[in-house]
């Protein structure tokens, strides 16, 4: 194995360049290394001036989320082997403003997320004293999986309508909605359903299903979508026929 | 503050095997309209008489109107099959408390279609 690979790092210095250019560096090639170990290692001994994103290093935070040969990746749970020999490029996550380098504007992503209310929503809160509100594992299996979501927005990155139309609520806006659509101890789907199902909602969603293949989560956002697009319709058509029951 | 956004490429469809294969999938529902024009246009021209039904059989079998239903067939078929892929991910079907396997989701789609394509050719042949 060849003991150097050649990372191709996307540079934009605001006020310098006017769209990115790929600038090369030689790193050492370890096992263990991930890229964004890689990239670290520019940062301390090559070129300090390189900025990029990150945290937790284990797949957690979804901070450090980059276009890795063309495809969205976690660039701490990606690694330099797996590419080898090389080059690698690595660019800024598409679909998001880059404010430099590596960093891109994430104010959208952070603008629409509440517009979903990601959280309990109870119409009566029940006293303390009568302690936690009870599940069962099948209750917490409805929507466990939804729950991985660690906002690192590969998805938005990876997905074409979004692309088009920024307006677009987004996969993992709606995985999360559907977070809390499915736990039992939820009452919050109708204040939901109007973003939800609005334009901008589920039904921008085409089903390119992109999402689901870039997600490192295996959240499967686009599985969410159709499914809230069958309880959106269901709902509809009920509303249709007994106009005057609620849900 | 400048920041830099990356255009939309008029051809982005074509960075991806999975965009290209969405876009062909969008592109199936056009044919799926044009066979149920077809459709509509055979039930026109069987209630029309005789005469009109010959007229209708013998455009049909104009080389290009061949070539567009084989077409059309094909992207019917690639319709069907993704369209079916794709609908345990929107159904979650629970038996006694446990989750339908996306498989038996699928395999249950076509069998419907195998019996409603049954239903129609005992209808025609019959
Ligand atoms: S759904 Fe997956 S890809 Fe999208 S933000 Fe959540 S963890 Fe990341
Ligand atoms: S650094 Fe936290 S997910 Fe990669």
């Amino acid at each position: 194995m060849a003991d150097e690979i050649t990372l191709e790092v996307a540079r934009f210095r605001p006020g310098e360049d006017t769209e990115p250019v790929l600038q090369s560096y030689q790193v050492p090639l370890r096992e263990q290394w991930a890229v964004l170990d890689g990239l670290s290692y520019i940062k301390d001994h090559l070129d300090g001036t390189l900025s990029f994103r990150w945290s937790c290093r284990m797949g957690i935070c979804g901070s450090c989320g980059m276009t890795v040969n063309g495809d969205p990746q976690l660039s701490c749970a990606t690694f330099l082997t797996d590419y080898a020999p090389g080059p690698i490029r690595i660019e800024p996550l598409h679909n998001f403003p880059v404010i430099r380098d590596l960093v891109v504007d994430i104010g959208d992503f952070m603008d629409k997320l509440p517009t979903v209310k990601p959280w309990l929503v109870r119409d009566v809160h029940s006293p303390l004293e009568e302690g936690e509100y009870l599940q069962t594992p099948e209750e917490l299996e409805d929507y466990q999986q939804y729950s991985m979501c660690i906002n690192c927005m590969l998805c938005y990155s990876a997905c074409p309508v979004y692309a088009l139309d920024q307006d677009f609520v987004g996969p993992a806006a709606i995985a999360l909605a559907q977070r809390y659509n499915l736990d039992s101890r939820d009452e919050g789907a109708d204040e939901r359903l109007a973003v939800l199902s609005s334009p901008e909602g589920i039904w921008s969603c085409t089903f390119v299903g992109e999402c689901s293949a870039a997600c490192p989560k295996g959240v499967d956002p686009a599985g969410a979508i159709q499914r809230y697009k069958l309880t959106a319709a269901t709902q509809a058509i009920k509303g249709l026929l007994m106009p005057r029951s609620r849900r | 503050m400048t920041v830099y956004e990356r255009p939309v490429h008029l051809l982005w469809w074509l960075e991806r095997r999975s965009y290209l294969l969405f876009v062909l999938r969008e592109l199936s529902s056009v044919f799926v309209a044009w066979t149920v024009v077809y459709l509509l246009l055979l039930v026109n021209a069987v209630s029309d008489g005789p005469a009109s039904y010959q007229r209708f059989l013998d455009r049909s079998g104009e080389w290009w109107m061949v070539a567009i239903n084989v077409i059309a067939m094909l992207f019917l078929l690639l319709h069907v099959v993704t369209w079916f892929g794709l609908a345990p991910r929107a159904m979650v079907v629970k038996a006694r408390g446990r989750r339908v396997p996306p498989r038996q989701i699928v395999a249950a789609h076509y069998f419907a279609w195998l019996v409603l394509s049954a239903i129609v050719a005992w209808l025609v042949l019959r």
